[in-house]
Formats: C-alpha cells, sequence, structure tokens
C-alpha cells in the first residue's frame, strides 16, 4: 500500500471527527469528535515518517499523544466544572454570554 | 492480494466503522466504546507502519487512560441507565456537508501530488531511533513536554476539586 491510502484512510477518519464535532449537542461527545481527528493527524505523521525513512514525525506523534492525554484531562475537568455549576453537559446550555 | 493490502482493508474497515459508530450511537457510553475500538484500530495502523512503540503507547494511553477518564467523566455528569445517557445530534446536514467538503477538498489534493508508494529503510529499529531522537535532537520539546504533563495534572485536579 502506498502513502496515499494511509493519507486518504486519515482524510475519512478526520472527516468523521469534524463530523462528530459539529453535530454532538453533548460536551462529552464533542470531546470524543476531537479525539478522533487528533488521531488521524497521528496516522498522517507516522505514515510520513515511515514512508520519508525518517523519524521525526514518530517523536511528533508521541509528543502529540502526550499533550492529547494533557487536553482530554483538562476537557473533562471543565465538563465536571461545567456540570457542578449549571447542572447540564449539553454545550447549548453554556450562554451566559449572551446579552 | 497480498496480506498487508488485505490487512490494511481489514484495518480499515474497522477504523471507518468505528468512528462513524462514535459520531452516530444514540447513546454516549456506546460512543466511547466505539471510541475504544476506533483507537485500538490506529494502533493496528501504527504496526503496519512499524511503529511497534507507538502502538503501545496507543493503546497503554489512549485505550487504557482516556477511555477510563471519559468514562468516569459521563458516571459524573450522567446517569448510566436512563434517558439523560441518550445525546442527540443537531444540524446534520450542516455538519455531513462541511464534512463532506473537506473529504472532497483534501481527496482531491491527494490525488493531484505524487506521493511515494515504497518505502524507504529505515536507518535501524524504529523504536531505538525514536529513543535516541527524543534524548538529543528533541530534548529541549520532552523537558517541556513534563512541564506541561505537570501543569495540566495540577489544573485538572484544582478545577475537578471537590466542593467545600
Amino acid at each position: 500500500m502506498g502513502l496515499y491510502a494511509y493519507l486518504s484512510l486519515a482524510a475519512v477518519v478526520f472527516s468523521i471527527g469534524l463530523f462528530g464535532v459539529m453535530t454532538r449537542r453533548n460536551t462529552v461527545g464533542i470531546l470524543l469528535g476531537i479525539e478522533l481527528m487528533l488521531n488521524a493527524v497521528n496516522i498522517n505523521l507516522v505514515a510520513f515518517s515511515r514512508f520519508h525513512g525518517e523519524v521525526t514525525g514518530m517523536v511528533l506523534t508521541v509528543f502529540a499523544i502526550c499533550i492529547t492525554v494533557a487536553e482530554v484531562a483538562l476537557g473533562l475537568s471543565i465538563v465536571i466544572l461545567l456540570f457542578r455549576t449549571r447542572r447540564t453537559a449539553m454545550a447549548d446550555h453554556v450562554d451566559w454570554l449572551k446579552g | 492480494m497480498t496480506l498487508e493490502v488485505a490487512g490494511f482493508w481489514v484495518l480499515s474497515l474497522l477504523l471507518v466503522g468505528s468512528a462513524l459508530g462514535v459520531v452516530l450511537t444514540k447513546n454516549l457510553f456506546h460512543s466511547v466504546l466505539w471510541l475504544a475500538l476506533a483507537l485500538t484500530g490506529t494502533a493496528g495502523v501504527f504496526l503496519m507502519l512499524d511503529a511497534e512503540f507507538l502502538a503501545g503507547v496507543q493503546i497503554l494511553l489512549y485505550a487504557g487512560g482516556v477511555v477510563t477518564v471519559v468514562v468516569f467523566a459521563i458516571v459524573v455528569t450522567e446517569r448510566l441507565v436512563g434517558t439523560r445517557l441518550a445525546h442527540t445530534s443537531r444540524r446534520v446536514l450542516i455538519g455531513g456537508g462541511v464534512a463532506a467538503l473537506f473529504l472532497g477538498i483534501m481527496l482531491n489534493s491527494l490525488s493531484r501530488i505524487v506521493l511515494p508508494t515504497s518505502r524507504v529503510p529505515m536507518e535501524s529499529d524504529p523504536t531505538r531511533l525514536i529513543g535516541t531522537a527524543v534524548m538529543t535532537r528533541f530534548i529541549l520539546p520532552f523537558e517541556l513536554l513534563a512541564v506541561l504533563l505537570l501543569v495540566s495534572l495540577l489544573a485538572a485536579s484544582y478545577l475537578a476539586r471537590p466542593e467545600e
């Protein structure tokens, strides 16, 4: 399989994640969509790295995975804080700044 | 059809199918389980790209850690049984249109450029190369990452602290 196949697969997964981010009402659901998009990017990095025989992309993938874990922990603690103050986890109900 | 092509198609179907499951199921808990399957499928893709270390990290950190944390958040914010767990979608047409447009642009531009079809052999074992690169060329980002993880750990436990 050439590089094109892997990049196309990553593009499909990224689009599905984008769809999830745009359509989900629940904030946890939106975070799951972001996870999918980050995964697609990681596939791209590893595929480019492997097909060029250069390890930099794989190192960047290690960093990206670590940053994703930090992002998930922070995002979910914000969700919990939101739920505690507003009793909801729906993104539509977060409209404090609306005049 | 060689074994590699067959494996790629099986993994692609698994990955795309479980990704669709994440964004389309009505039950939030089922979404998370589909995400675990999608992350494991991604680990399989990493294995096909000779990145065994990354596949291990993917399963340990993502399918093990992230999924567990998400399940905890769901348990805290929703009831596991009952109607609250149902999560609906909105503006499906707009979202689908934007996603399809993005996919079309990506596939179109991918088909226009010349991409390598064969792999350049790595200098040695990819895991060894990753370790060497992290400890030499990427030592500064690596240390900054440690600081970032510490800061996010403190911030997460501060934000989600119990009420006084």
